[in-house]
């Protein structure tokens, strides 16, 4: 027994299906609970007012658009290394998620900076290379989508997605070197002892293990999806020809 | 590789419209800005090292799509991925026949472009040496994104799209080098982060782009 046998469409299909309503139920709980006990359960800030309840969406989010970038870089490299169908297909499930984390983490910031900053967006360094980051999202999406062959995609797709890590971590310096920062720092680190307070604390980690969840569900889901489309696709081949 | 060198350079001379093009391009943006802000000379000033930079950079994107195409098109990548000389070397003379047919004339032609608008007196031995640094990276860049969409009908967008995102450090750190050398602040730094991603892509990415091309030649 090892990881690997998951490389098997089928035995992915059917540990997925297994696993899919426990994580679906999972992200349902703990989004619920954490959303509600953090908008209605914690008190305001006392300087932010109400807004400061946005962290619950928008530091979640923000997380799960880096996290979804990192796991589609691990997809990549096993399928260029041992050229497991599902993982290339993973990735491709993953990154529509990922682009609309970081889309909500972009607008939500904004929504938050107007009252907060005076402005929607400003120039600054975490704001930009999250955007950076939207981009390469794009257009990863756009190659995928652009070529015919499952397997050229793929391959094509994953060496993008290596290259751009590298220009987005790249980036990120660059942006940094480039203007000063308006955003404040970290809400989350492990190595601080005290992060946000801790009336926002736990309703955030509940949130944040909702996002996880959800994300989790939402690629499992979409990689099955992909897997069937494939399966029809060699089906419908095979007719043609006999 | 010099026989290669030698035949890319002469079709891009010979063959009509890609030498000179990018130059042409880089002329009419650069006109076209004190149209669309306006002819403040003080303003201008301000923008043209960054302005300047964005024209370099776009003339060199634009030109992207002759890189590999008309080559996969006529069969000569084939040839060229059979032949004894590693597809790696390949691509870097292609993309030094880039840099020689678009980049080296951008650099050039970029302190007369400077004059119309109005940059600053230091500024123009930072923005030549600048852009000389940069658009070796940015010629090595576009053949990574060349060789990803060669295989697809009408990709010049969906090469844009992919390509400019990866642009966004060099441009960085190149323009950051010819502002500050403008406004007479110290341009060592962004240079020296120019030199290194220059010399960083030089090294490796034709590794990443001969990967690609494999794949779309198959």
């Amino acid at each position: 027994m090892s990881l690997w046998q998951y490389a098997n469409p089928v035995k992915f299909l059917s540990l997925s299906e297994r696993l899919l309503p426990v994580l679906w139920v999972g992200a349902a709980l703990c989004l619920a609970a954490g959303l509600i006990w953090g908008f209605f359960g914690t008190p305001d800030d006392y300087r932010q007012g109400s807004t400061v309840k946005i962290i619950y969406l928008h530091v979640p989010s923000a997380l799960m658009a880096i996290n979804a970038w990192f796991m589609m870089l691990v997809a990549s490299i096993i399928w260029l290394v041992r050229r497991h169908h599902v993982s290339a297909l993973a990735a491709k499930a993953a990154a529509p998620v990922g682009v609309v984390m970081t889309l909500i983490a972009l607008v939500t910031g904004a929504i938050w900076g107007q009252p907060m900053w005076g402005t929607w967006w400003a120039w600054d360094p975490r704001l930009t290379s999250f955007l950076i980051l939207f981009l390469f999202y794009l257009g990863y999406v756009a190659l995928w989508e652009a070529i015919e062959d499952p397997d050229t995609a793929a391959d094509l797709t994953s060496v993008l997605c290596l290259v751009g890590s590298v220009f987005a971590v790249l980036s990120r310096y660059a942006v940094n070197f480039w203007n000063q920062g308006l955003h404040q720092g970290a809400s989350l680190s492990l190595d601080k002892e005290k992060n946000v307070a801790d009336v926002f604390y736990q309703p955030l980690l509940l949130a944040i293990a909702g996002f996880v969840l959800l994300f989790l569900a939402l690629v499992l889901y979409r990689t099955g999806t992909e897997i069937r489309i494939r399966r029809a696709r060699a089906l419908r081949a095979r007719e043609v020809r006999t | 590789m010099n026989a290669l060198l030698i035949r890319d350079l002469t079709l891009a001379f010979r063959a009509g419209g890609g030498f000179g093009l990018g130059l042409a391009f880089f002329l009419i943006v650069t006109v076209l800005v004190p149209f669309s802000v306006g002819p403040q000379e003080a303003l201008l000033s301000t923008i043209a090292p960054g302005v300047l930079w964005l024209g370099a950079l776009l003339a060199c994107l634009l030109s992207l799509d002759r890189l590999l195409a008309l080559d996969f098109e006529d069969g000569t990548l084939d040839l060229l991925a059979t032949a004894p000389l590693p597809l790696e070397a390949a691509l870097s003379v292609k993309a030094l026949a880039h840099w020689i047919t678009t980049g080296l004339p951008l650099v050039l032609a970029a302190p007369v472009l400077g004059v119309l608008l109005n940059l600053g007196g230091d500024g123009y031995a930072w923005l030549v040496g600048s852009l000389a640094l940069g658009t070796p990276a940015l010629s090595v860049i576009g053949t990574f994104g060349a060789a990803l969409t060669v295989g697809i009908k009408r990709g010049g967008l969906l090469m844009s799209l992919l390509v400019l995102p990866l642009y966004v450090p060099t441009l960085i750190f190149g323009a950051e080098a010819a502002r500050r050398g403008a406004t007479g602040l110290d341009p060592t730094t962004p240079l020296l982060m120019l030199a290194g991603i220059t010399a960083g892509v030089i090294a490796l990415m034709p590794f990443a782009s001969a990967a690609v091309l494999r794949v779309n030649l198959r």
